[in-house]
């Protein structure tokens, strides 16, 4: 047994490389990432990753975000400086309530929505300025790219790969 | 293919029974005179802690027919307001409680044809969307939909029949006293009440009648012609359908409170029959694949009803808070009387059909997995259709039997006669024809579809 070596398989199109990855996931090759232009869906799926908990997190989010709401309209309009507005003058949270309804909605969608993208870039350790992962440029324009790392024989692996519908190969240097 | 079994067949037609003779009982316990009112509101009075009610009543009361009052009896309504009250009041719960028959069926009728209504505009927008996932759902749809025609006329015949019971612009009393009605007597007529309702039957039944014919030759057929077909009719239903919807809603329900009026009462009703029709198919669905009998649809196609059940109750709770808010915050006498009313002397149902419609569907709903569990499914959606015909009667009871109101044998019996009639209906239907529309070019995509 060789030591294991990474390959690149690049693909042009989502349906052959879904089948791919399945094929290569049965030949019991370990992939290590897909890069891909854009969203495949179903990729997590037959990738075999965990499922997303982000939902959770967006409720989470949600909650906090209907709080920070209430909170913030009850400093504003009840405690700091209440106002009369159409005859409803603002003494009471509860009697004002639907007016900070659309207020609470927005609060809760908005740190739902900016929560969840901050946690997604946290999660795949994106932040600004970082230098690009992916290692063939054309993942961000048409083509979409398998790492993975076998100890099989260079030869044995390519003609798999053809196999699967792989447009080209490639063994960086390291 | 489906049988419709002769167990319920027979307990439709029980239901049909039992739901005739409560309401006849109720109706023949409703008709009361003057006096017996005057012994009833008196001993009402001598309990202990009546007299804040009666207080409470008569001032909610005059929000309520302030106006009527003002018109009815125009010179005098105040001048012998001392001395007459007593005597209008007793009238007044001598009407509401003779009403209260007429409008526990009317509640019933509706809310059931608003499930079939639902379900074909539902049925129309997969069709003129082509839309692929849902196909193998279609059989469902248009058996629910045959509920249709002889649900809609019902409410017709009872809106008629009822006539001032339900909606107190057809008494020529009120009419003759009161100006705003008078003003708005060239739309809120008898004749045109019943020509508009015809109109609007006429062109739903029509559309449904060519659809499942199409539907049904489509299977057979070896061209797309009637496919092609149903995409057309579909699309031009459509826009029949969202005029004539809101029309629907002004004479059949807005209209009960004459002088009230909103402007997104159409969709806001529309919001109601579309969750309505959606749960209605998910729980008909999820009946027969119990049964064996829809093995093709599997749980992605529940999951997308769910998604759509999920979506149409914050749908439908966005179109009522937008109503409720914008009449709360403009505090318009003519306009606020409407959630006055509800508030004061409907405060438990109203906002518990608030959080059946809303809050309990959007928690038990939100959880991605939780919408392919038939058994989340099934609670929602019962709970959905409770809420919903709470919905219904918190249009029409306010209005027509105002502080009289309970859930009663009038209530019961009513919903058993139309959940009959509706089983009756739909299943029969159901038992027609073969149950996968294995005619229409998306059914394979259909069967296919997974997410």
């Amino acid at each position: 047994m060789g030591s294991k070596n990474t390959y690149y398989a690049l693909y042009n199109d989502d349906d052959v490389l879904l089948s791919a990855v399945k094929k290569i996931r049965e030949s019991k090759i370990d992939i290590e990432e897909v890069y891909t232009p854009f969203p495949v869906h179903g990729l997590d799926k037959v990738m075999g990753l965990k499922p997303t908990r982000i939902a959770i997190a967006a409720f989470l989010y949600g909650c906090i975000g209907i709080t920070v709401a209430t909170l913030m309209m009850y400093y504003i309009m009840i405690v700091d400086w209440p106002q009369n507005i159409g005859g409803k003058p603002s003494f009471s949270y509860l009697e004002n309530m639907p007016a900070f309804v659309p207020i609470m909605f927005e609060m809760t969608v908005f740190h739902a929505a900016h929560l969840m993208v901050i946690t997604f870039y946290l999660r795949s350790r994106m932040w600004p300025l970082k230098k690009a992962e992916n290692p063939d440029p054309r993942t961000t324009d048409d083509h979409f790219l398998i790492e993975l790392s076998s100890d099989k024989t260079e030869v044995s692996l390519k003609k798999f790969l053809k196999q699967t519908g792989a447009v080209e190969i490639n063994k960086p240097n390291k | 293919m489906y049988t419709f079994s002769n167990r319920l067949k027979i307990f439709s037609i029980v239901l049909i029974i039992i739901g005739s003779l409560g309401w006849f009982y109720s109706y023949s316990v409703s008709h009361i005179t003057l006096e017996e009112v005057k012994t009833m509101l008196a001993s009402e009075s001598h309990h202990g802690h009546s007299h804040s009610i009666i207080d409470k009543e008569n001032e909610v009361h005059h929000n309520e027919y302030v106006d009527e009052h003002n018109t009815k009896n125009h010179d005098s309504a105040y001048s012998k307001d001392d001395h007459g009250h007593e005597k209008d009041h007793a009238e007044h719960v001598l009407h509401q409680i003779h009403n209260r028959p007429y409008a526990a069926l009317y509640v019933a009728a509706f809310f059931f044809m608003m499930i079939s209504l639902g379900v074909l505009a539902f049925y129309a927008i997969q069709y003129a969307s082509q839309a692929g996932w849902s196909p193998v759902l279609f059989r469902v749809m248009e058996s629910i939909t045959y509920y249709l025609l002889p649900g809609s006329l019902i409410v017709l015949l009872i809106a008629v029949i009822g006539d001032k019971h339900i909606f107190i612009w057809m008494d020529p009393d009120v009419v003759a006293h009161d100006e705003i009605i008078q003003g708005k007597s060239a739309w809120l007529n008898k004749n045109s009440f019943i020509v508009r309702g015809l109109i609007y039957i006429a062109g739903w039944s029509l559309y449904r009648y060519f659809t499942r014919k199409f539907s049904i030759a489509q299977d057979k057929a070896r061209d797309n012609k009637n496919f092609k077909r149903n995409f057309q009719i579909s699309a031009g239903f459509l826009v029949f359908f969202i005029y004539t919807e809101s029309m629907m809603s002004w004479d059949w329900i807005m209209s009960v409170d004459p002088h009230w009026f909103s402007t997104l009462f159409g969709w806001y009703v529309f919001a109601s029959m579309a969750v309505s029709g959606i749960t209605v198919i998910a729980l008909i669905t999820i009946y027969l694949k119990s049964k064996n009998l829809l093995n093709f649809v599997n749980d992605s196609h529940l999951h997308d009803l769910a998604k759509f059940m999920f979506g149409f109750s914050v749908f439908w709770a966005y179109l009522w808070f937008s109503q409720f808010m914008l009449i709360w915050y403009a505090n318009i006498p003519e306009e606020v009387t409407y959630f006055v009313t509800r508030i004061e002397m409907y405060p438990i149902p109203f906002f518990t059909m608030f959080s059946l419609n809303f809050i309990f569907p959007f928690l038990v709903l939100m959880n991605s997995d939780y919408k392919r569990v038939p058994i989340f499914i099934v609670m929602a959606g019962i709970v959905i259709l409770i809420g919903h015909y709470m919905d219904v009667y918190m249009m029409i009871m306010p209005a027509t039997v105002v502080d009289r109101y309970g859930f009663g044998i009038a209530e019961i019996s009513s919903i058993l006669i139309f959940l009959g009639l509706f089983l009756l209906f739909v299943f029969y239907s159901l038992s027609k024809h073969e149950l996968l529309a294995k005619g229409n070019p998306m059914i394979k995509e259909s069967e296919n579809f997974h997410y």
